[in-house]
């Protein structure tokens, strides 16, 4: 079967964002990039089903500017086949994504497409749910564990109260919850050969796609910042702190 | 103007988050009406139905809806959006899973936990794990939302809505449900509870979690954990607090052995009163925290639940 993979490049998830001074968003100068924590699990998982046999082909689509390729050379590092980027330089809403991606999985007909479950810069958690209805596909969200039948994928997901395990008819979306998998790194040698792997570039005009977005950004702040506190020198003294100061025992 | 807000239940109760997402739809103002999906739910509508500040539950009760499958709900909700002016879902795992699908089949953008109503149209969300707060406008014809239940208080409980009942049977026949764990718990419910103790990789192992359990006792609190806690197995995935897990604003929070990472601060830094216990002085967590006690959890925690 056929594997797609959605990944975004994003602010690496160790860097703590600044509001830029005129609030119209935040600053990325000079910020570290990298593959979306998320989309990295889902590159691994893709990788697994095709090391176990269930995958013949692993592709990777990324939407962004000319260098979201490194995103994609990474994944190909981490053992995808071959790369689309859907280049813009515009910064595009899940909606706009979604139907790009839809435009490439009705080019490539691929039976799984796995996404992460959240970006973490924008935090939506909108894109793989929206290809779903676009596509017309099942879908099993925040997944932890999946089982690949025979035209079915079982899908156990992490919900609210506990775990809740699908069956979903293929074609299907799957995205990625935090303890599917623990992504490997990318082996020198397998860095060097995915720069010779296909990577295709189109633009969302060769799809046809409107990427106008009903929303606006108005307004960027930074939150309220919250000031240490004081340290207490022993259990009694917060117990005292938090009845008597605090009233909150 | 009209709301459709869809309720969170489990078909033999409300949850919380939805007296929070009826306080989002009244603050934008106009009609608000309640769906209710699930089977064998009559028990639900009727709690529903004492939401203050809802008009009308409309009450779709079959077993397709049973298990809240993404693309039986979301096929239901689109059908009755055309109707609205604004549809609200919580920002649970549940409203997570179909409300987009609602929004891509309008052809609509979703506004994701929304935090704060600045009007009809405008709302504030935070990004990039809450280090930035954003003020979005929509024009779009439905306004699909997902609001974060710590951004608004509990809607009252003393109305008297009317029930109906909608014969609509959305079925896509594309997924079906195989089988569930869910939790067993005395405890209040992470984003309910008033008190939370959680605990890091600081904890050491699964049964050391027992000592948080003490002093959840005392407190009537509910347990939860930080990322790492979860991956090494020590708690179970729905206890997790952060940016990819519960957000939670309770009145008090304790962390014990969580070093303050801001993917951890991101679900737990509007808590009323913070309290850290960690014994690296320099760990994260203790500039956010009210009170922060530089101690090994092995002798704090068993004194702390001595002493309450
Ligand atoms: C995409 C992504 C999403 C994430 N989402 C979340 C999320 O939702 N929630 C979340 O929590 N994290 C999340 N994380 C993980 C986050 O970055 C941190 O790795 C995690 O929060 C660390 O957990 P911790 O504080 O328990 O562990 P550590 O950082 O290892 O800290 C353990 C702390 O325990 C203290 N300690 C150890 N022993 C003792 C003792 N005996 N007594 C007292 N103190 C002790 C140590 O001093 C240390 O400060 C996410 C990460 C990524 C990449
Ligand atoms: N620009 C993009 N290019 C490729 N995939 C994306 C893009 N934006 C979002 N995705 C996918 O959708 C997932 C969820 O993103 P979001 O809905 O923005 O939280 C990500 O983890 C990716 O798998």
């Amino acid at each position: 079967m056929k594997v797609l993979v959605a990944v975004k490049r994003v602010i690496d998830y160790n860097i703590k964002v600044r509001v830029k001074s005129d609030q119209s968003g935040v600053d990325l100068t000079n910020v570290k990039m990298a593959m979306n924590p998320f989309c990295e699990i889902a590159v691994e998982e893709a990788v697994r089903l095709k090391e176990k046999g269930v995958a013949d082909e692993v592709i990777v689509v990324s939407i962004g500017p000319k260098v979201a390729q490194e995103q994609i050379r990474t994944a190909m590092a981490l053992g995808a086949d071959r790369g689309i980027l859907v280049e813009t330089d515009e910064p595009l809403e899940s909606l706009a994504i979604a139907k790009l991606l839809a435009k490439v999985v009705e080019v490539e007909q691929p039976d799984l497409v796995i996404l992460g479950k959240q970006s973490i810069d924008a935090d939506n958690n909108q894109t793989g749910q929206m290809l779903g209805t676009l596509a017309g596909m099942s879908q099993g969200t925040f997944a932890s564990e999946i089982n690949v039948g025979e035209n079915c994928v079982e899908v156990t997901r992490e919900i609210d109260g506990g775990l809740q395990t699908l069956s979903l008819n293929l074609p299907a979306i799957i995205t990625t919850d935090l303890r599917l998998n623990e992504p490997r790194y990318a082996s020198l040698p397998n860095i060097m050969k995915a720069k010779r792997k296909p990577l295709d570039v189109k633009t969302p005009a060769d799809f046809g796609v409107n990427v106008i977005s009903g929303l606006k950004t108005l307004l960027v702040e930074s939150p309220q910042e919250r000031s240490a506190g004081v340290l207490v020198g022993s259990v009694g003294e917060l117990v005292e702190k938090l009845k008597n100061e605090a009233k909150v025992i | 103007m009209s709301i459709l807000v869809i309720a969170e239940h489990d078909n033999g109760s409300l949850k919380d988050e939805t007296l929070n997402t009826v306080t989002a739809a009244v603050q934008i103002g106009g009609n608000v009406d309640l769906l209710l999906a699930g089977e064998n739910c009559n028990a639900v509508a009727e709690q529903a139905a004492k939401i203050s500040g809802v008009n009308r539950v409309l009450v779709a009760d079959h077993s397709v809806y049973a298990h809240q499958l993404a693309e039986n709900i979301s096929l239901l909700v689109t059908e009755l959006a055309a109707d609205y002016s604004h549809v609200l879902a919580p920002a649970t795992t549940n409203g997570k899973n179909f409300m987009p699908r609602v929004a891509a089949t309008l052809d609509v953008s979703q506004i994701s936990e929304i935090t704060a109503v600045v009007s009809v149209d405008t709302f504030k969300r935070p990004i990039y794990a809450g280090n930035a707060i954003a003020t979005v406008q929509s024009m779009d014809k439905v306004k699909v939302i997902t609001v974060r239940a710590t951004g608004f208080d509990a809607a009252a409980c003393d109305g008297s809505a009317t029930i109906e009942s909608l014969d609509k049977v959305t079925d896509a026949g594309l997924s079906s449900f195989v089988k569930e764990e869910l939790a067993q718990s005395d405890r209040p419910g992470l984003t309910s509870a008033k008190v939370i103790i959680s605990g890091g990789r600081g904890m050491g192992n699964s049964s050391n979690f027992n000592l948080l359990e003490q002093v959840a006792d005392k407190l009537g609190a509910a347990v939860g954990a930080s990322r790492a806690a979860v991956d090494a197995g020590y708690a179970p995935n729905d206890m997790q607090v952060g940016q990819t897990g519960k957000i939670v604003a309770p009145d008090l929070y304790i962390a014990v052995g969580i070093s303050g990472a801001i993917q951890h601060l991101a679900g737990m830094k509007d808590s009323k009163v913070i309290v850290a216990i960690n014994k690296d002085e320099e760990a994260p967590i203790f500039q956010v925290a009210d009170f922060g006690l530089v101690d090994d959890l092995f002798d704090a925690v068993p004194e702390l639940a001595h002493s309450l």
